[in-house]
């Protein structure tokens, strides 16, 4: 299991960060032997890290879901913050609430204004509160179709990261229309006259999930995962038992990969090994690219056939 | 070919109170129980023959069965023995037929079918029910009832609700009129698609309606749900129903809606 390899980098980082650390000190003291005894020793941590990563080149579909669940990948913040400039947050639903869980605004793609929003996991114990580890409510859901009118009235194309557990199941949510909102946003997508990119970054599951990426173009992270439900939901229906999450995970077809092969994703997004918190910014370098390339080419369509192109992708399955 | 509802007992059980009735009392208490009033699931038939004029109506799509695009196992010899034991080939069942002279496009997702779950072959038959409603200018009724995704077919089940809630906006947009009837249970990715999206939505009374399951709220939240909740009236008193309807009294609602909404309806205005 790839966690057991985490571990064990985690642990050589720390070491290196250490011996780093007391590197600057000896470099001042003049101590050089010490010093160069240092120096291997980090060059022999550092063959020892990259022999465990080689290790991650054949990893379960399990494994995949561990990664793409990692607190440390990069999270919407983060992609926003790389990928796209001016950025300018939008809140609330502008009906009766704000739901952190929904993340979004606009900015600037290579000069080209666009509307960018996607779910919101937080990355501290507060932020995940405040965020409900991504799972959206009602309000989360009808604040993106708030921000998907006003991108189709000024013909912003629309751009989605899908990184949720699923919508959040609560009485509040439900008291609210939970179902109505995820059905009005599938409706509202499948019918927007601007380009529409989804990029599935981490775990996309359930309507949660779908009702952010009716797009043009699905994206996929290599250690993404898109699925009908959590393995964890899936097993626990199926199979009356959450043990059997590494017999479901095979079964469900969730990896980009699987979602590849299925015509359900339009391209993957390569990771470097270990998946993308390893080095954020070769993902970050590769994603730019494959959105900006897209992108040129939904802009060249017309309304009608963006429509009839979404149309086809989803009418087929 | 028509779905027929048979059963040989001549008693029949209520779930609610677990007292017997006799067939015939059901049948002329339109299936809710004589006892404690508690309604119970009814075939796509039956339905049909509930709302359509002299019983008539002709089932659509029915050639469209479930695959296993997952390859899943046990779940092609699952759909086989579920046919044998329901005589359905799939949830949902298409029909057309005249609602008091208005010729009109109806789907039941029949519950005893997979719990109503939505697979590959529902989400399409549902979609060309829609699609033929909107082609042929018909107003549309849906019956739903789901357990939600069918897990066996895993992402092509999910995205059967963006399928068929494009489909519903489509029609929508052309002008055509769709009344979404939710009867019990209707949850999960059925809920959040087309169910859902009707220009009118009526529930039959106590149905189960809502989009997460009553035990995955009460593991989430750490207690007991009240009684009540993401039931028929719950979502009444929520706004998020129009009406709830007897099922005695549900032809003579559609009825109504139909010619609210321009339809030449014929039998009078007996409401």
């Amino acid at each position: 299991m790839v966690d057991k390899i985490f571990e064990q980098t985690e642990r050589i980082d720390k070491k290196i960060q250490d011996i780093q650390s007391e590197q600057k000190e000896l470099n001042v003291s003049g101590k050089e032997d010490k010093y160069f005894e240092n120096e291997e020793k980090i060059d022999h941590l550092k063959k020892l890290r990259s022999d465990l990563l080689d290790q991650c080149r054949d990893l379960t579909p399990e494994d995949h879901v561990y990664i793409a669940r990692l607190s440390n990948r990069p999270h919407i913040k983060d992609f926003i913050g790389a990928l796209f400039t001016d950025f300018f947050e939008q809140r609330g639903d502008h009906l009766c609430d704000e739901d952190e869980a929904i993340y979004g605004g606009i900015a600037l793609f290579h000069k080209i204004p666009v509307t960018v929003l996607g779910h919101r996991k937080g990355r501290t114990v507060e932020e995940n509160v405040a965020c409900r580890f991504g799972m959206p409510s009602p309000e989360g859901y009808r604040k993106a179709m708030r921000m998907f009118k006003e991108a189709e009235k000024f013909n912003r194309p629309i751009i989605t990261f899908i990184d949720t557990p699923g919508a959040y199941p609560g009485m509040e949510a439900e008291a609210h229309g939970q179902g109505e909102a995820i059905a009005r946003s599938l409706a509202m997508m499948s019918h927007l006259k601007v380009p529409v990119i989804s990029v599935v970054t981490g775990e996309g599951n359930s309507g949660g999930a779908l009702a952010l990426s009716v797009a043009n173009r699905i994206l996929m992270l290599k250690y993404a995962v898109y699925s009908v439900l959590s393995p964890e939901g899936f097993c626990s229906i199926l199979f009356k038992d959450t043990s059997k999450k590494t017999e479901a995970c095979s079964l469900m077809h969730l990896t980009a990969d699987e979602l590849y092969q299925n015509k359900m994703a339009d391209e993957i997004i390569d990771e470097p090994l270990g998946g993308a918190s390893f080095d954020p910014v070769t993902v970050y370098d590769e994603l730019d690219r494959a959105i900006y390339r897209n992108l040129k080419e939904l802009q060249k369509m017309s309304p009608s056939q963006l429509l009839a192109d979404r149309h086809r992708k989803f009418r087929r399955i | 070919m028509t779905e027929e509802y048979i059963d040989t007992d001549p008693f029949e059980m209520c779930k609610g109170c677990h007292r017997r009735s006799r067939r015939s009392q059901w049948e002329s208490h339109y299936y809710v129980c004589p006892v404690c009033g508690k309604y119970k699931n009814v075939s796509a038939g039956y339905r049909f023959s509930l709302i359509f004029d002299n019983k008539s109506f002709k089932v659509i799509n029915r050639g469209i069965t479930s695959d296993d695009p997952l390859n899943f196992p046990g779940y092609k010899e699952k759909l086989r023995s579920v046919k044998e034991r329901t005589h359905l080939n799939e949830t949902a069942v298409a029909a057309v037929g005249k609602i008091s002279g208005v010729k009109t496009v109806a789907v039941v997702l029949d519950s005893r079918f997979f719990m109503g779950s939505m697979s590959q072959a529902a989400g399409e038959r549902i979609t060309r029910a829609i699609e033929a409603a909107d082609k042929h200018k018909l107003p549309l009724v849906i019956f739903s009832a789901s357990g939600g995704a069918r897990m066996q077919e895993g992402m092509f089940s999910l995205w059967q609700m963006a399928k068929t809630a494009d489909a519903v906006e489509e029609f929508s947009r052309n002008g055509g009129l769709y009344i979404s009837v939710l009867t019990h249970p209707t949850t999960g990715g059925v809920t959040a698609s087309f169910a859902t999206l009707g220009d009118i939505t009526l529930a039959e009374p106590g149905a189960l309606i809502g989009f997460a399951g009553p035990r995955v709220i009460e593991q989430t939240i750490g207690k007991k749900l009240p009684k009540g909740f993401q039931r028929a009236e719950y979502l009444y008193q929520h706004g998020f129903v129009d009406a709830i309807v007897e099922r005695s009294e549900l032809k003579k609602t559609l009825t109504k809606l139909l010619m609210l909404h321009g339809c030449k309806v014929t039998g009078g205005t007996p409401w």
